[in-house]
């Protein structure tokens, strides 16, 4: 039982990694681009679609599919950002949700007729990282592959925290984010930004695909659950938040798991749960914010006594 | 005096009025010279027109988008699915869900109304999917594979298709009045305020919640409408179907299509819509993937829809109610 335990948070904090790849790149459009990218988990089945095509019908090493498939797609987001994204931006909040929606189901359809609803994975192309692991002392095993997707995210998102911190592409992205025009004053392009954040945005959901393609099958319908995975996180972490992310991920990936270990349908009731609870605390500690907060509240129940 | 009252209808609104019960009274008749196809089909626009009806009060009027409507075409046709497993005839059972989903929304308004925008599309999406995996549980629905109206075949299958369709044209004629009356009242005023700034519409004094909460309400009961009517016509219930994101993507494609926030728009994109399915429809996921492009492009050239664009055009909006100040009314507005 204890050791179901261990082993169930021991999962799900690795599959924590996963959601906070896909949730960095959801995290980074909201905050910077003020974007809501419902197509996103399209985005990262077409990533992952891509890798396949290029492995399996083109018999390319999966490096090297995965080498391609990354500036590939950044060069679709970044597209997508100057063709479509920018102006629907300009058409208000709701322009961006039926834009994107739009994007994701097409991209769904689209790739339905080019690939065929066959399930597909790339786990029979890398061998024994597949299934392999390490055991621990205690009996508890940990995946090669999630352990190499959980380094790879907090890889990536130091690396992006680099970026954001010591480059002058991320100033530019931090300074956009917090007051576009005033950057526009600064002499930076917002919409070449935007673009940057954008190409991104779409090289992290291609690397997510490609991670997902690896640990599990993948069909050309499985982007929106994806897509709602990686809002758990974001909103369980706390939105524009880049590590964050990582922490909502983990939440979300023990949520899941622990709630797997109890009954299988759990598992993903769990995580909407958690989602629902998050959103709920949020409105809670607003609403006693605009009242004065919780010390305001038990000072006025003082006073009235 | 700054009482307020509504401009007469204009020439053009009243011959449409006249049409559109014209209209009606051939469809009521369409079983007269209609083959079942063409029945079946009438009934798939009536359901649709119900969708895009409820979809652009909650958007265009109410500023609520919402992905997850589905939930409630989903819960809709679950609640029939029951309701006939107590006991309760199947006709009676298509109208008493639609009620109780609306008092399930009643519920659920007092959280998801205090949501931001984005964060509310989400949430209605992600309570969508909570809906969908608890209702798997239920043993009645028996997971993926879902549960069929049995009771429904008792009936003669013309019969059953003619009472439906009925149903449905009377429910579309119903919503399309309904909606009409509603926001040409006090609510339709103070959800257009709301819609255009809410934060103005709150300081003159008008209730943005409740106004919201009617509005989500009636909505999620109109969805479950076409729930139950949708579940009537295809007597098979599963949960991924009738939980699945393609009705909010149909919803909203026939109201961005048709205008979004304009009364007639709704219809005219359920009437575009299925014009596409039947021209396309064979042609299976590149046909879904051409609604999709086909949303983008009206996202992005034409935001307005194809209402919209009569309104730019003509200068006015059909059947548009526009109040007008007391004294106002006596001079013509200046052309």
């Amino acid at each position: 039982m204890f050791e179901t335990l261990v082993q169930a948070i021991a999962q799900g904090v690795l599959l924590g990694g996963y959601y906070a790849i896909i949730a960095a790149g959801l995290s980074l459009m909201f905050g910077v681009v003020r974007f809501i990218n419902l197509a996103h988990g399209d985005m990262l089945v077409l990533g992952a679609m891509l890798a396949l095509f290029a492995v399996e019908g083109m018999g390319w090493p999966v490096w090297l599919a995965v080498l391609t498939v990354l500036p590939v797609m950044a060069a679709l987001g970044w597209l997508a950002q100057g063709l479509m994204f920018e102006r629907a931006l300009q058409g208000g909040a709701l322009l961006p949700i039926l834009v994107t929606l739009g994007l994701g189901a097409a991209l769904q359809n689209a790739m339905f007729g080019l690939f065929g609803s066959n399930t597909r994975s790339l786990g029979a192309h890398i061998g024994a990282l597949s299934w392999s692991g390490w055991t621990l002392p205690g009996g508890i095993t940990l995946g090669k592959l999630p352990v190499l997707v959980f380094v790879t995210a907090v890889g990536v998102l130091g690396l992006l925290h680099l970026m954001m911190t010591r480059t002058r592409l991320g100033r530019a992205i931090r300074a956009t984010a917090s007051d576009p025009e005033a950057a526009e004053l600064c002499g930076i392009d917002a919409r070449r930004v935007h673009r940057a954040a954008a190409a991104i945005a779409a090289a992290l959901a291609a690397l997510g695909g490609v991670f997902l393609a690896m640990r599990a099958q993948v069909t050309p319908y499985a982007g929106p659950a994806q897509l709602i995975f990686a809002f758990e996180a974001v909103v369980i972490g706390g939105v524009g938040s880049l590590w964050g992310t990582l922490i909502g991920g983990i939440v979300l990936g023990l949520a899941q798991t622990l709630g797997g270990a109890i009954a299988p349908q759990l598992s993903l009731l769990a995580g909407h749960l958690v989602l629902l609870a998050a959103l709920a605390w949020r409105i809670l500690r607003d609403e006693a914010a605009a009242r004065g907060g919780w010390r305001a509240l038990t000072l006025r129940g003082g006073e009235t006594r | 005096m700054t009482d307020t009252r509504l401009r007469p209808l204009p020439r053009a609104d009243r011959l449409l009025i006249g049409a559109a019960a014209l209209l009606l009274a051939v469809l009521a008749l369409a079983p007269v010279y209609a083959s079942a196809l063409v029945i079946d089909k009438l009934t798939q626009l009536g359901i649709y027109v119900l969708m895009a009806v409820m979809w652009n009060l909650l958007a265009g009027y109410a500023g609520l988008v919402s992905v997850g409507q589905q939930a409630f075409v989903g819960l809709g046709g679950y609640a029939m699915v029951r309701l006939v497993e107590t006991g309760l005839g199947p006709f009676p059972a298509l109208l008493v869900a639609p009620l109780l989903v609306a008092a399930v929304a009643w519920l659920l308004s007092s959280f998801v109304l205090r949501l931001r925008i984005g964060e509310f599309a989400i949430a209605m999406w992600v309570l969508a999917e909570v809906f969908r995996a608890l209702v798997m549980t239920d043993p009645l629905v028996q997971g993926e594979t879902g549960t069929s109206l049995v009771v429904l075949n008792a009936y003669d299958p013309q019969t059953r298709r003619l009472a439906i369709y009925w149903i449905a044209l009377a429910s579309a004629a119903a919503v399309l009045v309904a909606a009409y009356r509603l926001l040409s009242g006090r609510l339709g005023a103070e959800s257009q305020a709301i819609r255009d700034d809410e934060e103005a519409a709150a300081s003159v004094g008008v209730s943005t919640f409740r106004v919201k909460r009617v509005i989500f309400a009636l909505a999620a009961g109109g969805c479950a409408l076409a729930g139950t009517l949708w579940l009537a016509s295809a007597i098979t219930f599963q949960p991924r179907t009738g939980f699945g994101i393609q009705w909010t993507v149909f919803m909203l494609f026939m109201v961005l299509t048709g205008g979004l926030g304009t009364f007639l728009g709704p219809v005219v994109g359920a009437v575009f819509l299925i014009a596409l399915q039947e021209i396309f429809g064979d042609f299976g996921a590149w046909y879904l993937f051409g609604i999709g492009a086909v949303a983008i492009g009206f996202a992005l050239f034409l935001p307005r829809g194809l209402v919209g664009a009569w309104i730019d055009h003509s200068g006015r909006e059909p059947l548009a109610r526009r109040r007008v100040l007391d004294d106002a009314c006596q001079t013509p507005p200046a052309p």
